[in-house]
């Protein structure tokens, strides 16, 4: 729990984005027919040391997904803290790599089941020891034993959907744009490449440096990612 | 549906779960160009017209009840549930097999389930629906659904919590939730990647909505492997507790023939069951028609023969139980109803039901049978009527003669009946052919997770 609060934030995280949605005319990359059109996506290999608009940071792309939690657990122990690792499925040592090891979630889960399981249960007890008292088979007013089912469903339901909300919410999605999907080659992963990359907002960011650190790690490129 | 080579020694060692040449690329181009690139087969377009014509017949017989009544159908005072309670519990209990594939086999960590629970999941979607659909038109007025929840109104009333009907609308609309809620988040990186190998524009606009997003961030994965192992956490007493309500909507009753404890167990094994047996029935041809024996191999549809062999078993077993507590109950009305049952005006069904649902099944236990495709689709579409039977034993029998012979009756059918049931019937499969066309129906993360490709090599 404590571990989410003392990551790195990134930009993703801390909602920079946001502002940019507004302040930027583009659509979504995801979605927007014209991202070919974008300048910045022609560019095919790595310019180092030359910056043109500001930067969300440096991409590097690997072609399996040994290379890329080698990588990120190199970049990790070098130092630089606001970093990310995209796959096209969970990779658990890829998250271990870049030092994110707990989440909320449970605990949110949690939550959101015991008050599902005390609403449904009070809600019952309520409405049927004080507002509307019923003699049904000459049982207590308060049956709780006939009470039980549905405080289960209750509790399942609310714990669903503080999963489900809960891990949407912890991710920030829906969130149509982001600056990673510029990366030329970004399209594929959601396919079979993996990608590492170093974001502008780490301290010991430095970006000539940045770039021949992530050629160090063999991959298969290095592109700049603009915000 | 030529009979896969004939291997000796057990499955889990002879056949992998995926084929041997799946790749990242092979296995994310393949299933997302099922619904991108290939041109729509033919026999989807027989497929769904067959269905979408017996939707407009549901819709005609809806029609007709909304403007009559219910008494187009042939319920009547001593058997007042018949075909709509007969037909819910059937449809629920198809659903479970889909959320025991996706929940229950993941925490006990089957690999094979990654190629068959998406299908499965929105089998469990549909059969959903359409057993909503009875419970909501056997009440009469569907327009006052609302009723039944509990809702500060201006008549002053409230539901009665202690009425076992009540713990169904309960665990119902919660299994239909919560089978939606697990189902939409195991597709959001799978429309993600639809979305990026999308080449149409509209394609990439909704596919890119409903992925909301996403980018396969580390970050991401974390939380959603996360939210979905809870998910199927949550989702596993779920469904147990909904088929054990749906049981106790007759045993908490005093009516012989449903007032017995191994209700809930045996309703249970019974829904997975008949939920296996149409897992079968509809991945068999779905697996030819599309080309899919590398991903939905023979190792699958053994490990669902068995299943459905295993809980087929517990079925029996409940068969034997309920005539022995008729018998050793020593009470007369108990004792009548199973000998009524076996030898009263319905004996037909009855034993109908033993042979499909009994006896059938043994010839799972013979390897050559249970590889063999046809016999397997066949033994399914058995059970499948085999478990339809069962309810039609349960309400039937139990309702038509219980305690006062001057309030015996007998129950038949009418064509709305059977209209009804085949209209949710089509609704279910026009539902199906929809999302086979418009979705993947393999997790196509979930299979990347299991090929030889995705191991780490450790330095």
């Amino acid at each position: 729990m404590a571990d989410e609060k003392d990551k790195p934030r990134t930009v993703e995280e801390d909602g920079k984005d946001d502002t940019d949605i507004s302040a930027s005319p583009r659509l979504p990359a995801s979605m927007s027919p014209n991202r070919h059109a974008s300048p910045s996506l022609h560019q095919t290999s790595p310019r180092p040391g030359v910056t043109v608009g500001p930067l969300y940071g440096v991409m590097a792309e690997f072609d399996n997904p040994s290379n890329l939690v080698a990588a990120a657990r190199r970049t990790y122990e070098a130092g630089y803290r606001k970093i990310n690792g995209y796959s096209p499925y969970p990779i658990e040592e890829l998250w271990e790599a870049i030092g994110f090891h707990h989440t909320r979630l449970p605990i949110i889960v949690l939550v959101g089941g015991i008050i599902g399981g005390l609403g449904g249960f009070l809600m019952q007890y309520y409405l049927s020891v004080f507002d509307y008292p019923l003699n049904v088979g000459g049982k207590p007013f308060n049956s709780w034993p006939a009470f039980i089912p549905i405080t289960f469903e209750t509790t399942i339901l609310c714990a669903a959907l503080a999963a489900v909300f809960g891990m949407l919410a912890l991710n920030k999605l829906p969130q149509p744009y982001h600056p990673v999907f510029n990366a030329p080659n970004f399209k594929l992963a959601t396919r079979d490449h993996f990608f590492l990359v170093i974001e502008a907002n780490d301290p010991r960011y430095e970006h000539d440096e940045v770039v021949e650190f992530l050629k160090s790690l063999e991959p298969k490129e290095v592109t700049d990612v603009e915000v | 549906m030529a009979n896969e080579p004939y291997t000796e020694g057990p499955i889990h060692t002879t056949v992998p779960v995926v084929g041997p040449d799946l790749t990242f690329v092979s296995v994310t181009d393949k299933i997302s160009s099922l619904v991108l690139k290939r041109k729509t087969p033919l026999w989807w377009f027989i497929g769904f017209a067959v269905s979408f014509l017996l939707v407009q017949l549901l819709l005609l017989t809806i029609t007709h009840l909304v403007f009559t009544g219910i008494g187009i159908w042939g319920n009547n005072v001593p058997i007042g549930w018949a075909f709509d309670i007969i037909n819910f519990v059937w449809w629920i209990g198809i659903g479970h097999a889909g959320t025991l594939i996706s929940a229950i086999l993941l925490l006990l960590r089957q690999q094979w389930r990654t190629s068959i629970n998406r299908f499965a999941e929105a089998m469990t979607l549909f059969a959903v629906a359409s057993a909503g659909l009875f419970p909501l038109l056997h009440a009469g007025r569907p327009w006052l659904l609302y009723w039944m929840f509990p809702y500060p109104n201006t008549m002053g009333i409230w539901p009665q919590f202690r009425s076992p009907l009540m713990w169904d609308v309960f665990a119902i609309s919660t299994y239909g939730t919560v089978s939606a809620l697990f189902w939409f988040i195991g597709l959001i990186p799978d429309f993600a990647t639809l979305r990026d190998r999308a080449r149409s524009k509209p394609f990439q606009i909704i596919y890119g909505m409903l992925a909301m997003g996403w980018r396969g961030s580390a970050r991401h994965w974390h939380r959603y492997e996360m939210a979905y192992l809870l998910l199927a956490g949550l989702a596993t007493p779920l469904v147990l507790s909904v088929h054990t309500i749906v049981s106790l909507d007759f045993a908490a009753g005093v009516i012989p023939g449903w007032h017995a404890t191994i209700f809930p167990p045996y309703f249970v094994a019974g829904a997975i069951y008949a939920g296996f047996a149409m897992v079968l029935v509809l991945t068999i041809p779905l697996r030819k028609f599309y080309g899919l024996e590398d991903f939905i191999t023979m190792r699958h549809i053994e490990n669902m023969a068995k299943v459905m062999l295993a809980t087929g078993l517990i079925v029996a077993y409940g068969y034997i139980m309920e005539a022995f507590f008729g018998w050793y109950s020593g009470n007369i009305y108990e004792r009548f109803m199973i000998y009524n049952r076996m030898t009263g005006p319905y004996k037909w069904f009855y034993w109908s039901l033993i042979l499909c649902n009994v006896l059938a099944p043994q010839i799972i236990w013979f390897k050559r049978f249970r590889r063999n495709l046809v016999v397997l689709f066949v033994l399914s579409i058995v059970v499948s009527i085999g478990m339809w039977l069962e309810r039609f034993v349960i309400i039937v029998t139990s309702l038509h003669r219980d305690f006062l012979p001057s309030s015996w009756g007998m129950y038949s059918p009418t064509v709305w009946d059977f209209s009804m049931f085949l209209g949710t019937i089509g609704l279910f499969f026009a539902l199906l052919f929809l999302f086979i066309r418009f979705l993947p129906i393999i997790s196509i993360f979930e299979m990347r997770t299991i090929l030889p490709e995705a191991e780490l090599e450790e330095d």
